[in-house]
């Protein structure tokens, strides 16, 4: 009985091992090209979507990292990975200045919107920007922000700044998430706060919930709300190590006219959630 | 409170209908959890029996360092792997940041601690007559040890299958050092991680299941070899 049981307990470790180890052999092979993008490019699905037909038209593999947009573009300073997909601008042509990455290319866009408890405490709903801020910030209104550094957050800030308001960085109303914006926008619903978020994000949370969301849109519509986004590669004579000719394969891809396509009708609930406009 | 019902019967769904992300997970923390354990073994073992088997000055301070290293913080060696394979760090040549082979690197040094000082104790604990026994039968350096291992079987089997909890179980050397890649480096805990944070609680209860249950056979082989050694 005792040898039974030993031998047992053998034969389920080395199977256990081997299931380990031979699956390894699996990923080998192939070209593999490297991304850091932003969350909402992920949380959307749009990349899940993108992804396979790259890997047919091309035959490369796309793997990306989601986080904020601050973490992507450091990523790619860093040579950590080939190529990126983010959203803020005015940082990335900081990095495109220092020769971090090149190549940056506009893709697509979409806009910001403010989403917040239905019942609307602070009262916003139609506000412009600018008054939307003013009223949270003088009520004391939950706001939750993703104090993250990413490209929602920075444009956040940023309106803080046209609003001519101090950024409440300390006030316990003002609530600094450091997570990707689904998360974020689950910790609003359930501290009843409002927050910013890039509509294709708010597309798929109200996908989510079948169409029936507890945070629902409030501000829209601002000529300063809009979202663009962006592919860079990062620049092979700072990083020697970086898969740039992959890189630039992808980029090229991302704004040819049938990935434009396929971009314009990538939809979650009958409604689009990126417009592309490469040149 | 319906969601959560909700969510645990989406949850047999995926597990039984073989959803492939789902599995996907699973067979990706088997992947890194037995690389890991296997390296970690690889170096623990022998180490563990020097400590445990030899007199030497400076002896006490080791086995303390060790120890401490026990309580190791996950994020702390994930920090410091993730510097060292970054392609600007020392190891960047390597470029295994954002791969198994990197989680199951930073795991090794996880969990190899656990394996020394659990092999040096088991090694202490053998009877004192045994070593004379030994030398005075004529046995000689790889006999001893290997002789002494087999002794201690069960406790350094307690060791392997102790380090190999805390490997599976782990989030954060998974989660900064293999980023949450989907379908490459997306593991059981760091998934759990992402859905409960998206607000998808099917996917991570099914995975929470897995986990437990892997837990659940990990500690009762545990109780099943600390009574025979």
């Amino acid at each position: 009985m005792k040898m039974v049981c030993k031998k047992m307990c053998v034969v389920a470790c080395v199977l256990v091992c081997l299931i380990g180890l031979s699956g390894n052999a699996a990923v080998a092979g192939g070209d593999v090209l490297k991304m850091a993008t932003t969350t909402s490019t992920d949380n959307t699905g749009l990349l899940d979507y993108l992804a396979p037909v790259f890997k047919a038209d091309s035959g490369i593999e796309l793997q990306w990292v989601s986080v904020g947009t601050g973490k992507a573009l450091a990523l790619g300073k860093n040579c950590d990975v080939d190529v990126l997909l983010v959203h803020a601008p005015a940082a990335e042509m900081k990095l495109v200045q220092d020769g971090s990455v090149i190549d940056r290319t506009e893709l697509m866009f979409n806009d910001f919107v403010f989403i917040g408890p239905p019942s609307d405490p602070a009262g916003v709903k139609g506000a412009s920007v600018k008054d939307a801020l003013g009223v949270i910030a003088s009520k004391k209104a939950s706001f939750a922000s993703r104090g993250d550094n990413s490209g929602t957050n920075k444009k956040e800030l940023q309106l803080w700044k046209h609003a001519q308001l101090a950024v409440p960085d300390k006030e316990t109303w003002y609530i600094q998430t450091g997570q990707g914006m689904l998360n974020t926008i689950n910790i609003a619903a359930e501290r009843d706060a409002y927050t910013m978020t890039d509509r294709g994000t708010y597309i798929k949370y109200e996908s989510n919930w079948k169409g029936n969301p507890p945070l629902v849109i409030l501000v829209e519509g601002d000529s300063t709300l809009r979202n663009q986004y962006s592919a860079l590669a990062v620049n092979p004579k700072k990083c020697s190590n970086v898969k740039y000719d992959l890189a630039k394969k992808f980029i090229v891809w991302m704004a040819s006219d049938k990935t434009q396509k396929l971009i314009g009708n990538f939809e979650l609930m009958k409604k689009q959630l990126f417009i592309p406009n490469a040149k | 409170m319906d969601y959560i019902a909700q969510g645990f019967i989406r949850s047999i769904e995926l597990l039984l209908s073989g959803d492939p992300e789902t599995y996907s997970a699973i067979f990706t923390t088997l992947r890194i959890s037995s690389l890991s354990i296997v390296a970690s073994l690889i170096i623990g073992i022998p180490l563990g029996f020097l400590l445990g088997y030899f007199e030497f000055p400076g002896k006490r301070q080791v086995r303390a360092i060790v120890d401490t290293l026990l309580a190791l913080p996950t994020v702390v060696v994930g920090l410091f792997v993730y510097a060292f394979i970054s392609r600007r760090g020392p190891c960047g040549e390597l470029g295994i940041l954002f791969t198994i082979t990197g989680i199951a690197v930073a795991q090794t040094i996880l969990v190899t601690p656990i394996v020394v000082s659990l092999t040096a104790t088991a090694i202490e604990s053998l009877d004192r007559r045994l070593r004379a026994t030994l030398v005075a039968l004529g046995a000689r350096g790889r006999q001893i040890l290997i002789t002494s291992l087999m002794e201690a079987r069960y406790a350094v089997l307690v060791a392997a299958v102790t380090a190999y909890g805390r490997a599976i179980s782990e989030v954060g050397i998974s989660m900064m050092i293999g980023g949450n890649i989907k379908w490459h480096t997306r593991t059981i805990t760091t998934a759990i991680a992402l859905e409960t944070g998206k607000g998808d609680f099917a996917v991570g209860i099914a995975l929470g299941i897995v986990l437990l249950t892997f837990a659940l056979v990990v500690n009762s082989s545990l109780t099943l070899l600390k009574k025979r050694s």
